[in-house]
Order: structure tokens, then C-alpha cells, then sequence
């Protein structure tokens, strides 16, 4: 907690400590609805005007397991979920033991006193409370629903302890149970003020946050997985179709739910691979459709997306990234699919690669992945990943009235039509939809065969270069227009770092922090992944090292994925790799630690 | 040069586009000839049996006054799967055994056509044979024509899910042993609610199953027996008078809604019975989601999309 002013009017034990921000993280077991908890939080925290960022591990398991959920609130801008905790609520002993290591020297730690047996040693570092949450929380709303309810009770606890607005905050759970009987409602009320009736001011510090500066009025609150599907609905996307796997089927679920208001539908098919067919069917139809997994889907679907590469047929795929290969860690956060976005098909298949860089990017990378596909005429993968899809943040309400885009086909007769027509501007094929009345009397073929310009299968080696020329052009002439990346910090120092997807948050808080100890620091972000930006090599120029911090293994030559593609633009070998595989998201402190390293190292 | 009305960047079409004026064409259009929907010259060794079925799709699409905007040809890969290179019309040639789920996406995003997949037996029932299943039981409005002729032909000789016990392929050179897939009793057994056999010797009956296929509300399949004169000569002559067989027809009593009855007709030993062995109405796929639709479009009738989208962002803040 940034604290920056103190005032203790009423009681020389109490005081209320205004503050910037505050990291709480709640442990427990999955089906504790720790996870409910969190989201209300971090919704109050987007109604108030304050910026929020959200971060949980969820169990691989079926049902139970332990989780937590930790939810960073503040004033000003939040760039990572936080490394340490102000306060951690935990539920049972294991929560306690597994995550009091995380508190921060001399914070809070509440814990549920029915199961929890605090130690003496922690005791010395960290400031204890004790509630009987389970059983103040059967006492308060009856019954003999077993640790149903106790979230809530918790929620209760913490809303007096930071004085969070009670009259919003129950609101939410209003919300929440909208349309479930009255009785649910009421019970949760009555969980919640009975945590807010524990006096939990006796024990610790009561906290306020400091007023917002308003420049965060009007904001959503949402995950990754939900920016990213509204995303693409806002950039006219009316079909899907996949199959489920974690983290990407809230995607699905969403757009099953949602695409039918539109007149649309999302499909959930028998496999991977009848799913990218599907969506590649749905494209030809006349509108870029979408289709989408984690990693082993991926891989699955790799021949149908060459056959659209082939074919030019714009698509868009997303790879909600995971701890891999294989099955790996589902519930993990890794970006180690990065070589099967870029390489995963046969033959020459150049496609577009693209990765947002937090929640509020997911939602617009959704649009613009959408219009280059249409543009270009290719499939482009939109590579997200766990962390972005399960945390939940607040940002700036979009202007969906400005975004939002109809790209209904035009169905209308044209004269003549080559779709693969050699000399058209930068190689960009349109295809027509089917439906669509060509007065010549010829009419096109989409085809996975080497083809001219019609469509038509040929053995000719020239016009298999020329199309393979033209297929590359035009993500040649895609990249040429991609924004300047732009460095943050000084564009001349001693270390660069260079990030993608999800983990532009914590190295620049990280660069921030060393920044501000006076350390020669700035870093890039790269979001186009395929075709790379030009000019990154006059960047470099302006650094003595370039270190490249993701997450995925090293590889048998020291270098993370990234790192290679950029070692093999560039052949530079100051750039150098920072990786961890251990499936969490950076901690801006771990960042900070391995560059020193790396530094050390160096001398 | 005319533009793609997409409502937030106009991209230009491309190639050699509506030079002049393009006459607008009478509601009642000829019909088209054999010329006009005759594309590439197809590709088959001569004598195979797909010509046949390539002739009778040329004669559907000029008996039913089909134009060539609204032609619509999918297939996989294999020899019978080049089909739409020799079709005058919009066709895709997709990838091995995935041809159903990608008409699939056709056929849902767009209601105004009524899409045919080619296929030979490798592609349907092999490699593709997850999708046979699936597309037949979810009802996709649409049909698909698989040319079965027992053995794969493109790759040369290689035993199919169809071919019989004792085939003697490239890769059973002793005879194949694994019991071969009846592709008729499959499909009913999967739930399609259109299941008819014929064979290319009788271009006429052909014509009546597609014919009936075109109007049927849902997924139809037409297994068509197709010799490979190259691979597997004289497989069919058991079903071809012509060479001493016998081509019977199926029952005039029988129930084609009997799904047990259908099921022990598609059982019968080979040549058994041609024509539909099984046909009932039930609700297309594509009929189920557009009540769906018509459900949600209810609740937000007048309203713009992005109106729709921002009630969810108003429940977001």
C-alpha cells in the first residue's frame, strides 16, 4: 500500500491511513467462490473510478483444488496484478502457509480463525486477525450449507477495512443474482453485512483510498477472454466455430450466447479441425469468421489454416496461449506458442501474427485483427493467453457506436473476376462470395493446389514462385503499415527490453522502478509478431544490450522464442533472452532481479 | 473499379472488374446449357464412373434453372474430389476429409444457396469420417454425393474403408481383412434424415436421387457406386445388368421413414436395393439456429448492433 497521509482522529490504537492502491489477495479453495470476490471488487473498483487489475490461479482439477485471486485497486495507473500483498485473506491453513510469503513486511493477514492456526514466527512479521469467518458466516445467514456464503462474509470484512462504498458494492451482488429468487440476494446481504459489522478496526488499520483525479470516469470492467470476443463482434465477426478447451472456451461461450442477438451463430463442432473448416466455410460465405483454441487445438487446426493461406481466405484464429506441449498446464500462463503461430503449417505459409498486450488491447487487437484478415485476405492469428483472458481490468468505455463495423458481403454482379490476379495492387486477392454473378460466365475456384489466377490447379514452377511471391508481398506491404513502435523510456541507454502479450505491465513497471533508482532502462512492445516492424534495428542501435524477457523456455540454443525471430531479422547478437516457464506471470521485482543478473553477467 | 461496401474501409475489388455495364439478367433466366456450366475438362481416366455423376450434377443444374451464382460445389481431396475445378460456378477444392465441416460454415452463413459436396470413400468415411457422423446427426441443410469406388485411386491402389474383405491393394496385397464401412447404414445410424444409393451405370436414377436430394430440408447423402476402371475393375458389375448383374430397385412397400427398415435394406448383401432407403423431416440444423435467432432478434428488435453490444457494456460498468 502507498500510504501518503495518516491521521488517527479518534483513537491513539486505531488510525485511518489514506492511500494510493492496495494489492489483496484472497486464498482459499476453488469452490469457495473466491473468484466472486474478486470480480466484485474489481467492478467497484471500475465504478469508482480507479484503476484495477486482477490476477488467479485456477486447479487443473475437475472440482476443488487450491486457488487464489488477487485484485491490485488504485488511484493511478495499474500496470501489474503486484508482486507483494498488502492483505491476504486466507481461508484455510494451506492458504495461509502457501501464500504468507507474499505479504509484504508488517501487512495484514485476516484469516479464517476456524481453520487457520497462525505460527509464532509469522506472527512477528505480519499483523494477524483472526475471524471466525465460516462459522460468524453460518450464524449469520443459517443453514448448514457448508462454506456457502463465507466469500461474501469476506467481502464484508475487507469493505470495512478499506471503506469501500457499501451501497455500490451491495448493488453488485444485486446484479450478480438478478434473476435468481429474492431470498438469494437477501441471504448475501445479510452475509456481507455481517462481515462488515466485525470490527476488524479494533485490530488493524482502516484504510481509504485517495480521491480519484476523474481521468478513469466512464469505465468497463472486464476479463481478457470477454474484451477479446466483444472485440471481434464489434468488428462485424457474425460466425464461429470451436471446440472447447481451457482458456479458450469463455470465447465460445460467449459468442454462442451473444452472435444469434445479431443474427449470427457460433458452432461448437465434433473437433479442432471441423471447427477451423467450419470458420474458413463461413468466411467464403462472405464474412471473416472466427475460430479459435489453446495450443493443442492449434496444432490441430495447422493444415486447414495452410489450406487458407493457399487459398487467401481471410480468418481469424485465436490461440489463448497455455503451459505446453501437449496437454501441459492448462490453467497456466506460458508464450511458448509463438513458433506455432509464425511456423505452424507445411510449405511456405506466410500469415499474420498479432498479440495484444492487456485487456483493453484485446478488444481493439480483436477489430484490427479482423480488418487485416478482410484486407489482406489471410488468416491471422490473434495470440493472447491465459493471464490476459482470465484477469480482469477496467479501461476507458469504447465508442461502440464509432467502432462497431458491418462487413456484410456485396453481393452484386461484377464483369469479369480473377481472384488471384497476378498484377494486383501489392498481391491482395478479393475473393468473391458465392452468390455473387460474374457477367464473363467464368467463375473462380478456391483451391489448395498451386493455382493461376482463376484458381485452377497448375504444375507451372513459374507461377508457383510468382504466387508464392505474391502471397509474400502482401504481408510485405502490410507491414509497411504498421505504427513506428515506439520506446518507453529514452531511446538511448544501456538495456532495452523487449516485451510482447501479456507481459507489457510488468516490465514497465519493472523499467519504472529501475528507472527510478537510477538505472539506464527502457523498453519496447512489440503486438505485430508476423510480419515483425522494420526499423527495430535502429532502436537496438541506441542500447548496449537487448534482452528479451517472455515467457517460454530458452530452447537448446539460449534463446526464447522471440529472441530467435528477432536474432534472425536482425543476426544482432546483443540481443539476449530472459525466460521462465513457471507458468505465472512476471513479477515486476523478478523482472528487475534477472536483468541485474543478466548485467552481472555481462561484466 | 467497384468497391466492397463494408461499412468502415471501402477495400477495392480487384482484377479486370466491371468493365462497362453489366446487364441485368431477367428473373426468368434460360436455363443454363451443358456448355455454359462445363468448366476445366475433367481430369479422370477414361471409363471412370464419375463422369456419370458429373453429367447428371450438369443435368440437375440445367433441369432445376440453377445459375451460376448460385452453384455452389465443395470437395476434399481425391479423384472424384476435383469435381469443382470441372464446374462452372462458385467451388472450393478444400483439404482431405474436411469438405463437410467447411460446407457446413457455407451452408449456415448463407441460406440463399443450396451447397453439394463430391467426395470419394477415403474422404468421407476415412479420414473425413468424424464429420460424416456429426454433419449427418446435426442435419446440416445440404448434400453430399459420395462417389464410392472401393479403393483410393489418386494415391494408386490403396485399400478404403469401403473395399471388401479379400481386396488385394498395395497395402493389403494379400487381400484386405478388415471388415469394410456399409455407408448407408452408417449414415441412418448417425441420424441423416436423407439416405439414398445409386450408381453410375444408371445416370437416370442418379439423377432422381439428386433431384429428390435438392429438395430435401436438411442433409442428404447419396452414396454413388463409381468404378475405378484403373484400380478396381468390374468392382460393381454385380449391380450393372449390362454385365449380368442385377440392379433392383428398392421395395415400392417400403416405409422410407422406418428407420429399422431402412437399416436392414442398407444391410442387404451387396448389390441389395437402390434408391432412398430412408428420408424423414426433421428440423435442419440450419432451421434450429435460425429459430434461435429469431428468439434473441426478438428482444432486441429496432435496435442497432452496436446498441446490442453496448447493453453488455452497460452491465460491465
Amino acid at each position: 500500500m502507498s500510504e501518503s497521509t495518516t491521521a488517527a482522529p479518534d483513537s491513539s490504537e486505531r488510525k485511518t491511513s489514506e492511500i494510493s492502491e492496495a494489492v489483496i489477495r484472497i486464498a482459499g479453495n476453488s469452490q469457495d467462490g473466491i473468484q466472486a470476490i474478486g470480480g466484485f471488487l474489481a467492478r467497484l473498483a471500475g465504478r469508482s473510478e480507479q484503476d484495477v487489475m486482477t490476477f488467479m490461479t485456477i486447479p487443473s482439477t475437475i472440482s476443488g483444488g487450491p486457488s487464489i485471486f488477487q485484485v491490485r485497486i488504485g488511484t493511478g495507473e495499474i500496470l501489474s496484478s503486484g508482486d507483494e500483498a498488502d492483505v491476504l485473506l486466507a481461508f484455510y491453513q494451506h492458504s495461509y502457509e502457501n501464500h504468507i510469503n507474499f505479504v509484504k513486511k508488517s501487512g495484514i493477514v485476516l484469516y479464517d480463525s476456524d481453520h487457520v492456526e497462525p505460527s509464532e514466527e509469522h506472527q512477528k512479521n505480519y499483523r494477524h486477525v483472526g475471524v471466525a469467518v465460516s462459522s460468524l458466516t453460518v450464524e449469520a445467514i443459517g443453514g448448514s450449507a457448508r462454506d456457502k456464503g463465507k466469500n461474501i462474509f469476506a467481502l464484508g470484512l475487507i469493505t470495512r477495512m478499506f471503506d469501500l462504498n457499501v451501497e455500490k458494492l451491495k448493488k453488485l451482488i444485486a446484479e450478480r443474482f438478478k434473476g435468481k429468487p429474492e431470498s438469494i440476494t437477501t441471504t448475501a446481504h445479510n452475509a456481507f453485512d455481517a462481515g462488515y459489522a466485525q470490527d476488524v478496526g479494533n485490530l488493524v488499520d482502516l484504510y481509504e483510498f485517495e480521491e480519484p483525479d476523474g481521468k478513469l470516469s466512464n469505465q468497463v470492467v472486464m476479463n481478457g477472454n470477454e474484451a477479446l470476443a466483444y472485440g471481434l463482434i464489434a468488428a462485424g465477426v457474425r460466425f464461429g466455430a470451436g471446440y472447447p478447451i481451457t482458456p479458450w472456451s469463455d470465447i465460445m461461450e460467449l459468442l454462442r450466447r451473444e452472435l444469434p442477438k445479431y443474427g449470427g451463430t457460433f458452432m461448437q463442432c465434433e473437433d479442432e479441425i471441423a471447427s477451423v473448416s467450419m470458420a474458413i466455410g463461413g468466411s467464403w460465405g462472405g464474412r471473416v469468421a472466427v475460430t479459435g483454441s489453446s495450443g493443442p487445438g492449434i496444432a490441430l487446426k495447422a493444415e486447414a489454416i495452410g489450406w487458407a493461406i493457399m487459398a487467401e481466405v481471410p480468418l481469424v484464429v485465436v490461440d489463448v496461449q497455455r503451459g505446453g506441449p501437449s496437454t501441459g498446464m492448462p490453467t497456466s500462463v506460458e508464450q511458448s506458442d509463438l513458433n506455432i503461430a509464425v511456423f505452424g503449417g507445411h510449405g511456405d505459409s506466410p500469415r499474420v501474427v498479432i498479440a495484444p498486450a492487456h485487456v483493453e488491447d484485446a478488444f481493439y487487437t480483436a477489430i484490427e485483427a479482423v480488418n487485416i484478415a478482410r484486407k489482406y485476405s489471410v488468416p491471422v492469428i490473434l495470440l493472447t493467453d491465459q493471464a490476459i483472458a482470465t484477469r480482469i481490468e477496467a479501461f476507458a468505455e469504447p465508442n461502440l457506436k464509432e467502432l462497431c463495423q458491418d462487413i456484410s458481403p456485396d453481393l452484386s454482379a461484377v464483369a469479369d473476376h480473377k481472384p488471384y490476379d497476378l498484377d494486383a495492387n501489392d498481391g491482395i486477392t478479393r475473393h468473391l462470395a458465392p452468390g455473387t454473378r460474374v457477367a464473363s460466365g467464368k467463375y473462380p475456384v478456391l483451391t489448395g493446389l498451386e493455382h493461376d489466377e482463376m484458381g485452377h490447379p497448375t504444375s507451372s514452377r513459374e507461377l508457383h514462385m510468382d504466387m508464392q511471391t505474391k502471397r509474400r508481398r502482401k504481408l510485405q506491404a502490410l507491414r509497411e503499415s504498421f505504427p513506428a513502435t515506439q520506446v518507453y523510456g529514452p531511446d538511448e541507454g544501456n538495456i532495452l527490453v523487449v516485451g510482447w502479450g501479456s507481459s507489457q505491465g510488468p516490465i514497465r513497471e519493472a523499467v519504472d522502478r529501475m528507472r527510478g533508482a537510477g538505472e539506464s532502462v527502457s523498453a519496447i512492445h512489440i503486438r505485430y509478431l508476423n510480419p515483425l516492424p522494420d526499423k527495430l534495428d535502429e532502436i537496438f542501435s541506441g542500447f548496449h544490450h537487448v534482452v528479451v524477457v517472455e515467457l517460454n523456455d530458452e530452447g537448446l540454443n539460449g534463446y526464447g522464442q522471440l529472441a530467435q525471430l528477432l536474432r534472425a531479422k536482425y543476426a544482432d547478437p546483443k540481443i539476449q533472452s530472459i525466460c521462465k516457464t513457471d507458468g505465472l506471470t512476471w513479477r515486476i521485482g523478478e523482472i528487475v532481479e534477472r536483468i541485474h543478473g543478466f548485467e552481472a553477467a555481462q561484466k | 473499379m467497384s468497391k466492397l461496401s463494408f461499412g468502415y474501409e471501402a477495400l477495392d475489388r480487384t482484377g479486370d472488374l466491371n468493365v462497362g455495364e453489366i446487364p441485368e439478367l431477367p428473373e426468368d433466366r434460360p436455363a443454363l446449357k451443358k456448355k455454359q456450366i462445363a468448366a476445366d475438362h475433367p481430369t479422370w481416366c477414361p471409363g471412370c464412373g464419375d463422369f456419370s455423376v458429373l453429367a447428371l450434377y450438369f443435368r440437375l443444374i440445367e433441369k432445376r434453372k440453377i445459375h451460376h451464382e448460385k452453384i455452389t460445389t465443395v470437395a476434399g481431396i481425391g479423384c472424384s474430389s476435383r469435381f469443382p475445378y470441372f464446374v462452372q460456378g462458385h467451388g472450393t477444392h478444400f483439404i482431405h476429409g474436411r469438405a463437410l465441416p467447411y460446407a457446413t460454415g457455407v451452408s449456415l452463413c448463407r441460406p440463399d444457396l443450396h451447397v453439394f459436396v463430391f467426395g470419394g470413400d477415403g474422404d468421407a468415411f476415412s479420414i473425413g469420417g468424424n464429420h460424416f457422423n456429426h454433419t449427418a446427426r446435426k442435419n446440416v441443410r445440404l448434400t453430399y454425393v459420395v462417389m464410392d469406388n472401393w479403393v483410393y485411386g489418386l494415391t494408386k491402389k490403396q485399400t478404403s474403408p469401403t473395399s471388401p474383405v479379400g481386396f488385394k491393394s498395395k497395402t493389403d496385397m494379400w487381400g484386405a481383412v478388415d471388415p469394410p464401412i456399409n455407408p448407408a447404414k452408417q449414415a441412418i445410424a448417425a441420424g441423416a434424415t436423407f439416405v439414398a444409393r445409386s450408381t453410375h451405370t444408371n445416370p437416370k436414377h442418379i439423377h432422381e436421387m439428386m433431384d429428390a436430394a435438392l429438395d430435401h430440408e436438411g442433409f442428404s447423402f447419396i452414396q454413388c457406386l463409381s468404378e475405378c476402371t484403373e484400380f478396381y475393375e468390374g468392382a460393381f458389375d454385380a449391380a450393372n445388368p449390362r454385365k449380368g448383374g442385377e440392379f433392383n430397385l428398392v421395395p415400392e412397400d417400403h416405409d422410407v421413414t422406418d428407420q429399422d427398415a431402412a437399416i436392414k435394406l442398407a444391410d442387404e448383401v451387396f448389390p441389395g436395393k437402390f434408391g432412398i432407403l430412408y428420408k424423414v423431416d426433421e428440423k435442419s440444423k440450419n432451421a434450429k439456429e435460425q429459430e434461435i435467432n429469431a428468439k434473441f432478434q426478438a428482444k432486441v428488435e429496432g435496435m442497432e448492433d452496436w446498441e446490442i453490444l453496448q447493453q453488455n457494456f452497460n452491465r460491465m460498468k
